[in-house]
């Protein structure tokens, strides 16, 4: 296995240009601010973003107010791979007739929530995949349809409550797994695919550069903390990021041209209780749900753990 | 919640196009707050991880030298904008020496 | 095939293929789209003209159509010059990036081999997708031969870049019946004749990494109507773009064909309005009914949106009355035949008050001869004649 070259080992080594400007309307603590904010400091200037229908969309493009410094598109809810399709065709065929300087790089970036991503843009993301554009997309995953009032989607996990799978007397939460998204990705056999978490900043923005340099399609799913979704302390959003890598409810790696790699190892585990229990959208689970969650996770680290060859995610010590 | 005064169609850039990037810097979210942080410039070791992660972002580098009271000397600071900090406390959560204090805010 | 002229070269092209020659004569950029039938033959040939190294373009291979004007979107705000082509089922899969294309003011210009809506599923011609599309803002011309497709294609991207219009075109054809139907049509040897005529200005508000714009921002209820109000005075404006880019055409290239077209005008004060292919039958029947002494004006409606009132209401003026033929239903409306209820409600607006007969025909491709338009005028004349107005849309041929 060849070792990964890291380019951000420090805080020092981060830019410090500010292209997302504030004053726009995401919630208190959302952490897809710092997700947006980390990922253009990783792009630079010469980057378009393309950002489908969501918390993020309303929030920083609302007339005449705009947060965005680099070119920013918005077309609809299910289409920003397709638009980001167009947009590096155009780039391309525009390069080839020197309208645009073929000299310059310029980076398009999709960066969608787990809807317009997941499940109503999955087909346009696929389609984008399989053509092999060179767009790096970039999933902020809520977990549900955060914009729209905290609605189930395909990346909501077992259990959750959201207010279309609400807590009754029947029903509790939602009944199906989290939709594998980054996995069905990693299946179109892009050159790269990666997972990660804003509390693990380094490691992100280090994904975010491999992604923008490979030679084709490139897709980083990034778990986002949603305070008003999640029902949590805003201040905690970070720290329940963290928690999740922690108990390995999330894992973060790689797949680099077919090689596999964990790039944050976790020697010594959480028991799953302290990132569930720290959620108000898991008030109603039992001690018995959370022993069937985490047994899941057990699986899950095993399977992991095999992938790759070495434990690079230990057992549960508290 | 516009700030701007309501152009008519003559003069607005054609199908919802905004020109002018980063104005949203124009329409401060500073009044969202209800819990407010205080950077104790002493006990600051100027990680820079509150500048990380803020959201907004209401942190910001600035070029201003300080000199802590056991004489401990920095080249710049880091401060809060209180006209965006909207008071979501991540930073004070963040901090790894605990050098942001969160006081409620009496306006 | 040869003709003398140096300028053109006289091919047998379908109308499919029409499109595809316009497209690639026009020096777009970027194709997106998706097969379907009754318009494959376009996309087919594109793929062609770009492998063989005829066509400087990407062609984007979409999986879908709503993915296809997506791409279109995308490739057009960011400065090329697009293309796509669908019919029926493609063009509703789309429906809601045809508001957003035309409301982010792209130049974007698609064909449309017009086709029947499912269900039942039809693959054959008529006109209801293009008609279910007419307020979505996109200038619609509807041609009615194959040279007119290849032409009307270039003269699009001339409509649609123009700084005071920047809103996207369709040129519409019969499914089939004309998509299908092999026609003599002069093409350019050397597309460099269309450079004066549509240079590329890159002219509309485009994603720049030196002037980095938000595209497509929310309009909350104080701003909304602005933008919408922005859109209503293109689509006036547009009114004078066609009619001279068309004139232009006519002074360059040597052909022209206006927003409406016209037979047999001294032919007296019935006229018959319809639109697409079937105006050749309607030409065919029109001379036949010479012959046995009726005589009939007809009118072809090239320019569908804006809808070409001025036009329109001239004729009106010397008429007794019009027989619109319209091959698709809109249903529950007060006036089911969509272009009937559209010119009677112009000739309520210009207070001239002639009987307008509303004729459903072609629906599906059903079979429509001149035997057919002919029974349709003389059964609107015997009703004339009779001093009926009818209240509803007249279905001819339909079996009970």
């Amino acid at each position: 296995m060849s070792s990964r070259i890291v380019y951000y080992k420090s805080v020092f080594d981060v830019s410090k240009e500010e292209l997302l400007a504030p004053g726009h309307g995401l919630c208190g603590g959302c952490t897809a601010g710092t997700i947006a904010r980390l990922l253009l400091k990783v792009a630079g200037p010469n980057t378009i973003i393309v950002n489908p229908t969501g918390c993020l969309e309303v929030s920083t493009t609302t007339f005449p107010y705009t947060s965005w410094r680099v070119p920013y598109i918005h077309v609809a809810f299910e289409n920003a791979a397709a638009v980001a399709s167009g947009i590096e065709a155009a780039i391309k065929v525009l390069q080839r007739k020197n309208v645009i300087d073929p000299n310059k790089r310029i980076n398009i970036i999709a960066i969608g929530g787990d809807g317009g991503t997941a499940d109503i843009g999955f087909q346009a993301l696929s389609g984008m995949l399989e053509r092999g554009h060179k767009v790096m997309y970039v999933l902020y995953d809520n977990e549900a349809y955060m914009n729209t009032g905290i609605q189930r989607s395909g990346t909501t996990p077992l259990l959750a409550w959201t207010t279309t799978t609400p807590v009754g007397k029947v029903l509790k939460g939602k009944i199906q797994i989290k939709k594998p998204i980054a996995e069905i990705v990693a299946a179109h056999k892009v050159p790269y695919v990666a997972t990660a978490n804003p509390a693990h900043f380094l490691d992100m923005m280090n994904k975010f550069r491999r992604g923008l340099e490979v030679e084709g399609p490139s897709f980083i799913h990034v778990i986002q903390p949603c305070t008003t979704g999640w029902r949590f302390d805003p201040r905690i959003g970070i720290k329940l990021a963290r928690l999740a890598t922690e108990t390995a409810m999330w894992i973060n790696w790689e797949l680099d041209h077919g090689e596999f790699r964990v790039t944050v190892t976790v020697p010594k585990r959480k028991h799953v209780k302290h990132y569930i229990r720290a959620q108000g959208r898991f008030n109603h689970l039992t001690d018995d749900d959370i022993e069937i969650i985490q047994k899941y996770v057990d699986k899950e680290v095993e399977r992991i753990n095999k992938l790759v060859g070495k434990e690079v995610i230990g057992p549960v010590v508290e | 919640m516009s700030n701007k005064r309501l152009l008519g169609w003559k003069s607005i850039p054609l199908g919802g196009s905004i020109v002018e990037p980063g104005n949203s810097v124009q329409r401060p979210t500073g009044d969202w707050r209800v819990f407010k942080p205080i950077i104790n410039q002493d006990k600051c070791v100027r990680c820079l991880l509150c500048w990380i992660y803020c959201p907004e972002p209401s942190i910001y580098i600035i070029d201003r030298p300080y000199k802590t009271s056991t004489g401990r000397e920095w080249k710049f600071s880091v401060e809060v904008d209180y006209n965006f900090c909207k008071g979501c406390g991540i930073c004070v959560e963040e901090c790894p020496v605990k050098a942001i204090d969160f006081v409620e805010e009496v306006r | 095939m040869r003709d003398a002229n140096e300028m053109w070269r006289r091919i047998p092209l379908n109308s499919n293929y029409a499109a595809a020659y316009g497209a690639k004569d026009s020096d777009v950029d970027v194709v997106a789209a998706y097969p379907i039938t009754p318009q494959t033959p376009v996309v087919e040939r594109i793929a062609d003209f770009i492998a063989n190294g005829e066509l400087n373009a990407e062609m984007i291979h979409v999986e879908s159509e709503h993915s296809a004007m997506s791409a279109c979107i995308g490739a057009a705000s960011a400065g090329a010059r697009t293309f796509t082509a669908t019919s029926a089922q493609g063009l509703e899969l789309m429906h809601e990036l045809l508001h957003i294309a035309s409301g982010l003011r792209l130049p974007i210009v698609m064909t449309i081999a017009s086709r029947a809506l499912s269900a039942p599923l039809s693959i054959w011609g008529d006109y209801s997708d293009v008609i279910n599309v007419r307020d979505t803002s996109w200038i619609i011309l509807i041609a009615s031969s194959a040279q007119e497709v290849y032409d009307s294609v270039i003269q699009a991207y001339k409509i649609a870049e123009d700084p005071d219009v920047l809103l996207p075109v369709m040129v519409a054809y019969d499914g089939f019946m004309m998509s299908h139907t092999y026609e003599p049509v002069y093409v350019a040897n050397n597309s460099e004749i269309f450079k004066d005529y549509i240079p590329k200005k890159r002219s509309w508000t485009v994603l720049d990494i030196e002037k980095p714009i938000t595209m497509g921002a929310v309009a909350n209820p104080d701003w909304y109507y602005e933008f919408k109000y922005q859109q209503v005075v293109a689509m006036e404006k547009s009114y004078d773009a066609i009619k001279n880019a068309d004139k232009e055409f006519g002074k360059r290239y040597g052909r022209s064909y206006g927003v409406i077209e016209s037979y047999n005008l001294d032919g007296g004060k019935i006229g018959v309005l319809t639109y697409g292919g079937l105006f050749g039958t309607v030409m065919e029947a029109i001379d036949y009914m010479n012959k046995e002494g009726i005589k009939v004006t007809g009118i072809r409606l090239r320019l569908f949106r804006p809808f070409p009132s001025n036009d329109i209401k001239e004729f009106l003026k010397d008429l007794k009355t019009l027989i619109v033929i319209d091959r698709a239903i809109s249903f529950g409306a007060p006036i089911e035949g969509p272009i009937a209820m559209e010119i009677s409600a112009l000739a309520y607006r210009e207070s001239i008050d002639i009987p307008i007969y509303s004729y459903i025909a072609s629906v599906g491709q059903r079979t429509t001869t001149e035997e057919d338009i002919i029974g349709i005028v003389k059964d609107a004349i015997s009703l004339f004649e009779r001093g009926k107005r009818v209240t509803k849309s007249i279905y001819w041929g339909v079996r009970q």
